[in-house]
């Protein structure tokens, strides 16, 4: 056998008494799409970074084609043909796409003053062309392209480069079906001119649709591989997490009680004309699928008070509901579990007791402040049941895993007696086991007899907890399924308006 | 807590060096006369660093003293009587932050934009409303409110006709930054600023009404700009339109970083702002004495500022590994 295009050997590396990699290896062929599965916190990411020059290994070697080579920086290896695109993207939003094709390798002529000269255009063009984007883009601004589209640009501008070895991590995580099908089709044809992929991903449809090969890792150390015939979701999970995991989607509750929330004929500012309507009962789950776009995303947060609600009415417990700002809904007890927790659910900087509180100060008040002691209470109460792993509850929330974070978004909201959960993605960039102590969770709440509202673009999730599903389709709804009726086809049908 | 320690230090330090330059400095007469200035700026100091942990600036600040003052004092020429007419310069205080606090929070301009505006704005008002007015002026226009004005000052001030005989004007600091350390650190409002600051959609999103409590910031520093506008009419001799309060809006911004407000927000203490109020007149009571012209004073407070800045990133930087 030949040597492989890349290869890592032993990798450790260290973050002060955090061992990130406890000698890892990996190895990859030419033409080869290799995916890297892993829990958060297994060390994907920092190895990605070691391969990709941001980190220098403390031990072991990175080999490039048989050669063990050391990358001063990210500079470097980018001259070495390896390119890494990392999750949150990195392009100049207010430059075209054409500028940021040729950002840092502009073609300048005068020596030190660095003269812009024309010449990129059919170069640009071509390399558009490849990623499979239409021509009229070059100039455009990137700000101004969806985010599947933006991905496509990266891409194009590693293409752009001698690329040997490009790294994405992550990379669907904000795409669209259609956008991820372009980008599955993109990546193909790069295999066929022999670019090697290491593609880090939490998606087993995924993995399986483009990888080769698959390697998980676990607390920083290899935990097995497995060929593309042998990917299933319970050899991946095993091996993810160890043991066996055989519940992910439990259902002790009961069946669904009275009608709780009720939309009639809603309709937000910069929503479709048609309004829509909608029911959720007390102790179900209802699943809200849609694509990305089909404004499920807006009509929760027109129902939680952050968009403004243009007519249509809400009920709840048979009551009018008049929701004007979410401390509204927040009283009513309609709470919500934001898509972006980074942006909109958590205050990263503060500590994971300061976030507890913050929708719960006023009840933790009296005249002279806020009650330390109630506060330490509910603190030590929430990290308990939801199993925050945190050192304490001074600790950044931004410090915690994905997954340790979405539990602080929950736990806000616990301190509280729920009657209707919103769940705007509710396991978004969350590893296997915090998926299924939180699946777990919304099971017990539903069968306390919390009304829940799940939007989620993770088909298995939405197959796997719903009660019953409705579907959204440009800003209406497309139909409702039942549990019997439930079908990854039957919601595609009607998220795609066919 | 690491950044109160380096204020602290750097405090230590500027009284050592007083005490070296000539140990009569550090004898009660210096430094009540220090004290005071300090707790003017201090007042001001907590309106600047509140309005920088609701992620926001105000670059009024001094505009708004000078103009309080003239006005305080152009009110009490037209036979306002004292005390009314320091409530009324309060309102003026508060109405100049609802105004700039609303174009700010409910017509989304930039906070940067609205208050350097009232820089403009609020000092052209100032001039216009008067050139010099003083205590004197006052009193022989209106003869009746020389005994008001004179219990005001000693009450507010500490000063009667002998000068300075107790730092009012920094123990009236000190009982501010009590009743603001309580609201910042052991109220849902304080939580709530410091949440904005940092992040104000998750803010939005925990059911905090952020327009409101941004509204009440502005509405708080302007006011707070007025009450120091008032003691300086009280304290100097005379108030002049073109130059009262000029700078003290850099000043207080300066306290506020120094006593560890971050100007991207969401970060300070109360009794750091009291620290880094307390900076700048020791600086400049040092820079009188070692008989340095005042010209210097501008580039010490820079340099300063600069060594502050760079000591804390230093700090912060180690302590991230």
């Amino acid at each position: 056998m030949t040597a492989p295009r890349l290869a890592a050997r032993g990798v450790r590396k260290r973050f002060g008494g955090v061992v990130a990699l406890d000698g890892v290896s990996l190895a990859a062929a030419p033409g080869e799409a290799l995916a890297v599965v892993g829990e958060n916190g297994a060390g994907k990411s920092t190895l990605m970074m070691v391969i990709a020059g941001v980190y220098a290994p403390d031990a072991g070697t990175v080999e490039l084609d048989g050669r063990p080579v050391t990358f001063a920086g990210p500079g470097d290896a980018l001259a070495g043909g390896v390119v890494l695109i990392h999750q949150e993207l990195n392009l100049a939003e207010n430059l075209s796409v054409r500028d940021n094709l040729y950002l840092g390798r502009e073609r300048t002529v005068g020596g030190p003053l660095r003269i812009l000269t024309g010449g990129t255009k059919a170069t640009g063009l071509e390399l558009l062309a490849r990623v499979g984007l239409p021509a009229d883009r070059l100039n455009r601004a990137v700000h101004r392209l969806p985010p599947g589209e933006k991905q496509l640009v990266e891409i194009a501008r590693a293409l752009g480069q001698t690329c040997r070895v490009l790294i994405l991590d992550e990379p669907t995580s904000s795409l669209t079906q259609k956008e991820t099908d372009r980008l599955y089709e993109v990546l193909d044809a790069l295999k066929t001119t022999g670019v090697t992929i290491l593609y880090i991903s939490h998606r087993l449809a995924e993995v399986k649709r483009i990888a080769d090969r698959v390697t998980v890792l676990r607390d920083g150390k290899n935990a097995g591989e497995l060929a593309k015939a042998d990917v299933s979701h319970d050899n991946l999970v095993r091996l993810m997490v160890g043991r066996e995991v055989t519940t992910l989607y439990p259902r002790t509750r009961a069946g669904a009680g009275d009608t709780v929330l009720s939309l009639a004929d809603v309709r937000y500012r910069g929503g479709p004309a048609a309004g829509v309507s909608l029911a959720v009962k007390a102790g179900e789950v209802l699943g809200m699928a849609g694509l990305v776009g089909a404004g499920r995303t807006e009509l929760s947060e027109a129902v939680f008070g952050v968009r403004r609600l243009t007519g249509g009415k809400l009920t709840l417990d048979g009551k009018p509901l008049t929701v004007r700002r979410p401390a509204d809904a927040i009283a009513a007890g309609v709470l919500l579990v934001p898509e972006d927790r980074r942006l909109n659910g958590l205050v990263l900087e503060e500590g994971v007791g300061d976030n507890l509180s913050l929708p719960n100060l006023f009840s933790l008040s009296s005249w002279l402040g806020v009650g330390r002691r109630a506060e330490a209470a509910l603190h030590a109460a929430m990290i308990g049941r939801l199993r925050v792993k945190t050192p304490n509850a001074r600790q950044a929330v931004g410090k915690l895993s994905g997954g340790n974070q979405q539990k602080v978004v929950y736990g806000k909201w616990l301190a509280r007696t729920p009657r209707v959960l919103v769940l705007d993605e509710p396991t978004r960039g969350v590893d296997v086991g915090a998926k299924a102590e939180i699946y777990a969770l919304i099971d017990e709440l539903a069968g306390r007899g919390v009304a829940v509202w799940m939007i989620s673009s993770d088909m298995e999730e939405l197959l796997g907890l719903s009660d019953r599903v409705v579907v959204m389709h440009e800003g209406r709804l497309a139909g409702t399924l039942d549990r019997t009726q439930l079908s990854e086809q039957a919601v595609m049908r009607l998220a795609t308006g066919g | 807590m690491s950044r109160i320690f380096g204020v602290l230090g750097l405090l230590v330090v500027l009284y050592a060096l007083l005490g070296r330059s000539n140990p009569a400095a550090l004898e009660w007469g210096n430094l009540t006369d220090v004290a005071n200035i300090q707790g003017r700026y201090g007042v001001l100091t907590i309106g600047a660093a509140l309005v920088i942990i609701v992620g926001g600036i105000d670059l009024s600040l001094g505009s708004v003293v000078g103009l309080s003052a003239v006005a305080f004092g152009a009110l009490m020429l037209k036979g306002v009587h004292p005390y009314l007419a320091g409530g009324l310069v309060l309102l003026l205080g508060a109405a100049v932050g609802g105004v700039q606090g609303g174009l700010i929070t409910l017509l989304r301009l930039q906070p940067f934009l609205v208050t350097l505006c009232g820089m403009f704005i609020f000092r052209g008002a100032a001039r216009m409303t008067g050139g010099v007015v003083s205590r004197s002026r006052v009193a022989d226009a209106q003869p009746a409110f020389a005994g008001p004005l004179d219990s005001l000052r000693w009450v507010l001030v500490g000063k009667d006709a002998d000068g300075l005989h107790f730092p009012a004007q920094f123990f009236l600091l000190l009982g501010l930054a009590v009743v603001v350390g309580f609201v910042l650190h052991r109220t849902a409002h304080g939580r709530y600023w410091y949440a904005i600051g940092h992040n104000e959609q998750a803010a939005k999103y925990a059911g905090v009404a952020v327009t409101r409590q941004r509204l009440v910031v502005y509405v708080v520093c302007s006011t707070l700009a007025a009450l120091a506008g008032v003691l300086l009419f009280l304290d100097m001799p005379s108030v002049q339109s073109d130059s009262a309060g000029a700078n003290l809006e850099l000043y207080a911004i300066l306290g506020a970083v120094l006593g560890g407000c971050s100007l991207r927000g969401g970060e300070g203490t109360a009794a750091g702002m009291v620290l880094g109020a307390m900076v700048l007149p020791v600086l400049e009571n040092l820079v009188g004495l070692e008989g340095l012209s005042s010209d210097v004073i501008p580039a010490v407070i820079g340099l300063t500022l600069l060594f502050g800045t760079l000591v804390d990133e230093l700090i912060r930087r180690r302590g991230r590994g």
